[in-house]
């Protein structure tokens, strides 16, 4: 008797084996490896990187392959082992116009400088379901153009703002930028603060964001300036030697989003911007972040702020998969003393009102 | 300490130091929320991230500690949060509420008496009291400046005026030390006067939204109500049938196709002490 | 940097004996509390204000120092040892350590906001005794009814402006007074009358 939901170490035990053993699968089927995971489901990796706040290709395809393919879940596990990682310092800011794009687009000029280079993209296939995958044929080397590396790549919202047609991005106040995952939230937040907590967000959340504002619920009249991908240096000041070395390379998308603006009554109207970076190639997530971004900056503009995507702290408050997956669930957790504290009320209650229907019968 | 690759209690002395000044600072202000930089744990939000953060921010070898979840010590959440700290802060836990010198727990109050030394660790899912009336964190803060909570008066009136009585049963909200309003966690109103001037000091932890606060020893602590509709708790026409007790908080549970009810105690180690 | 005091001999179990201590007090206001196996005082320092910010204190957390401690010893232990910067200006402070006659006023320190209280200071005051000064009574949050302290070699006028800071409430500052190997906290929420 009396067991509801007590479990104990053994059943928590046989559920974890469990687990294992799902994961794994049929044994006849050759394991997956990491290089696999990393290679090609590399989006994946992109994305666990991105929320998960680590770049690690390696690490992120561990998560992949431990959470089953459930990426929610992948990213969880990469931030609760991120979380532990001591901090060495801080890496100088990345400068995108450094980057060696693989892909860039940009849908306000005909041509810009540099080009348009269309890369790797989901844009041009046409979905139909590619038989030959299933047959294990291996793919052809595709030609790819040489990057000129040793060029600057200008930025098509810098060529803008020089004309003054586009707002300079905004000064920072020269302290540096809290970082989301040692400080709480609070609010009204910075924007080097929302910035962050929308490039950790969930890519499912700020997508159905950014869709809304597309109809009306927070329109803020967007053109992509210009969509890049690419590998970007990073560099690091190590205390000891005072000048900065370059430690990696990582692979980013960034989305520069222009956006209309009437101008108010002292500033004459001009072009706005709504920015989105994201780890490895992510431009869904990219652009959906800068559509958001742009609606968060609704009430600093001065215009009407009164649908979700404007609303700063409905969006950052939930914006984050792992908080919001973890509170959903949590109701699997048992809840039957509050719920016994309820049947006692409403047993009362109802007694009281049959009471009453009954008195009044008679 | 048994895993290696972690510090001992699992988190960073960093983020132990954080965590302490800010508990230091819930004490210091009995019943405000006092926000926190909260770290991903690895176990889920919701789960107990807030109290487990706190346990490992207070914990060392020295200690005792018991974990409950509704009351009992072998539900799963319990008995996976004790492993959690067995493993990583190599620390003795016991079920019985005398012997611990920390008690983690979800939605309750042991019924044992609590004594001086003792702490007791909350774990929170919502720690803003008026969140429910109120979804906008830059309006409670105001209202707890302001010291304003008519809003919370108003929604107890309303449930007397359709019900004839204040219907909220868990999370009754407690005004502590008579300046902040302050959620319980969702422990049932049967457990709200065990707060009132407890010996024991009490933290409440909430992971996700990032908040710690605190009642220190015998610090007032008063359930809303009005002068005529005065705070009562649930009380129960059965007795415990294993223990009999008639004073403890009691579980209800289906025992046969037919609906057959039984009630025993909520809480395990108290029921159990009372079989001895 | 040779003669650099020593801080923690375990980091991780010290710091948490210390903090038990430490949090003990702030239950417990009045109580005189003893730092188990707290290193020895640096400089000028007692042991219990030594420990108290090696337990607590680094480098998020700015430390005022008056000038009787404002000493390379101290500068120095304070930053091999917390990380934490060491700061010029009272207000900008989150952890001071006070003289009795810097504490004559509490002026300066940061007491938090009405919708942010804990975004204030704590002193920690040295003073020669915590059990031979005169006799004072206290009431409030941790205390079962009234409790008696008698720490010694504070001015008068701390406790004028004890009162007024008191009378802040949530804002104010907290104080840890600290004596040898001991220290007893004043919360701000602590009514002390003589």
């Amino acid at each position: 008797m009396y067991v509801a939901v007590k479990g104990g170490e053994t059943a928590i035990a046989h559920s974890i084996d469990l687990l294992a053993d799902r994961r794994r699968g049929d044994r006849t089927v050759p394991e997956v490896t990491l290089q696999q995971i990393d290679q090609q489901l590399s989006l994946a990796v992109d994305r666990v990187m991105t929320e998960g706040s680590c770049y690690d290709r390696e690490l992120a395809a561990l998560a992949i392959k431990q959470a089953r393919g459930d990426l929610v879940e992948a990213i969880f596990l990469l931030r609760a082992y991120r979380t532990t990682l001591p901090r060495f310092g801080d890496t100088l800011p990345i400068d995108t116009s450094r980057m060696v794009a693989e892909r860039r687009i940009s849908s306000t000029f005909k041509d810009v400088p540099g080009g348009q280079v269309l890369g790797p993209t989901f844009d041009y296939t046409h979905r139909l379901l590619d038989f030959a995958l299933m047959a294990n044929g291996e793919t052809a080397a595709a030609p790819t153009a040489p990057v000129d590396a040793s060029r600057d790549l200008p930025r098509v919202g810098d060529i803008l703002e020089r004309e003054g047609m586009l707002e300079p991005p905004p000064a920072g106040d020269g302290a540096p930028a809290q970082d989301i995952t040692r400080q709480p939230l609070t609010l009204p937040a910075a924007r080097p603060v929302r910035l962050q907590n929308l490039t950790r967000g969930d890519e499912g959340f700020l997508l159905a964001l950014a869709y809304s504002t597309q109809r009306g619920y927070g329109n803020n009249h967007p053109f992509v300036g210009e969509i890049r991908f690419g590998a970007v240096p990073v560099s690091f000041v190590p205390e000891e030697l005072g000048f900065d070395i370059e430690i990696a390379e990582i692979e980013l998308t960034e989305c520069d989003m222009v956006n209309q603006f009437a101008g108010s009554h002292d500033i004459p109207p001009q072009f706005t911007r709504g920015y989105g970076l994201a780890f490895g190639h992510a431009e869904r997530k990219a652009m959906s972040m800068a559509l958001v971004d742009r609606a968060l900056r609704a009430q600093e503009l001065s215009e009407r702020a009164n649908s979700p995507a404007q609303d700063e702290e409905f969006v950052l408050a939930h914006s984050d998969s792992v908080e919001a997956s973890g509170f959903v669930q949590h109701l699997k957790l048992p809840h039957y003393v509050d719920f016994q504290s309820e049947l006692v009320v409403v047993r009362a209650l109802r007694a009281e009102v049959e009471a009453r229907v009954q008195q009044a019968a008679e | 300490m048994p895993d290696g690759a972690y510090n001992y209690a699992y988190l960073d002395e960093q983020t132990k130091r954080m965590i302490r000044r800010a508990i230091l600072k819930a004490v210091a202000v009995p019943g405000y929320q006092v926000p926190f930089g909260g770290r991903e744990m690895p176990l889920p939000y919701g789960w107990g991230t807030g109290g487990i953060q706190v346990t490992a921010a207070i914990i060392g070898q020295d200690d005792t500690l018991k974990v409950i979840d509704q009351g009992a010590d072998d539900t799963t959440n319990a008995v996976s949060i004790r492993r959690f700290f067995a493993r990583v802060a190599d620390v003795d836990t016991t079920t019985r509420t005398e012997e611990a010198t920390i008690i983690q727990t979800r939605h309750r109050v042991p019924e044992t008496p609590l004594q001086e030394g003792q702490i007791l660790v909350f774990q929170v899912p919502i720690p803003e009291p008026l969140r429910m009336l109120e979804p906008r964190e830059t309006e409670t803060r105001t209202l707890h400046a302001l010291s304003e909570y008519g809003v919370m008066q108003v929604s107890l009136y309303e449930s007397i005026a359709r019900h004839g009585r204040i219907a909220k049963t868990y999370n009754y909200p407690v005004l502590v030390n008579g300046r902040y309003m302050m959620s319980p966690s969702p422990i049932p109103k049967f457990d709200n006067p065990k707060l009132d001037r407890n010996p024991a000091l009490q933290l409440y932890g909430a992971g996700r939204e990032k908040r710690i606060y605190a009642v220190p020893p015998y610090t007032p602590v008063k359930s809303l109500d009005f002068d005529d509709h005065p705070f009562e708790i649930e009380t129960w026409e059965q007795c415990c049938a294993l223990c009999g007790s008639k004073a403890s908080f009691l579980d209800e549970m289906i025992v046969d196709d037919e609906g057959q009810r039984l009630f025993v105690c909520s809480d395990t180690d108290y029921c159990e002490e009372r079989r001895k | 940097m040779t003669d650099l005091a020593r801080g923690l001999a375990d980091p991780a179990h010290d710091a948490q004996r210390l903090f038990r201590a430490v949090l003990d007090g702030f239950s417990h206001p009045g109580r005189i509390v003893a730092l188990p196996q707290a290193p020895a005082g640096v400089g000028p320092l007692s042991a219990a204000a030594t420990a108290f910010v090696l337990t607590l204190v680094d480098r998020d957390t700015p430390l005022w120092l008056a000038p009787a401690f404002d000493r390379d010893a101290v500068r120095d232990f304070v930053r091999f040892h917390t990380g934490a910067p060491i700061v010029a200006r009272e207000a900008e402070a989150l952890f001071a350590l006070l003289t009795p006659d810097r504490a004559a006023t509490l002026d300066g320190f940061a007491i938090g906001s009405d919708p942010y209280p804990d975004r204030s200071a704590t002193l920690i005051v040295e003073v020669p005794s915590l059990s031979t000064g005169p006799e004072r009574f206290l009431r409030g949050p941790g205390i079962q009814s009234r409790t008696t302290a008698r720490v010694d070699g504070l001015p008068d006028s701390f406790w004028s402006e004890w009162k007024a800071n008191n009378a802040l409430f949530p804002c104010g500052v907290d104080v840890v007074l600290t004596a040898c190997s001991e220290l007893l906290a004043l919360p701000r929420g602590i009514v002390v009358e003589a």
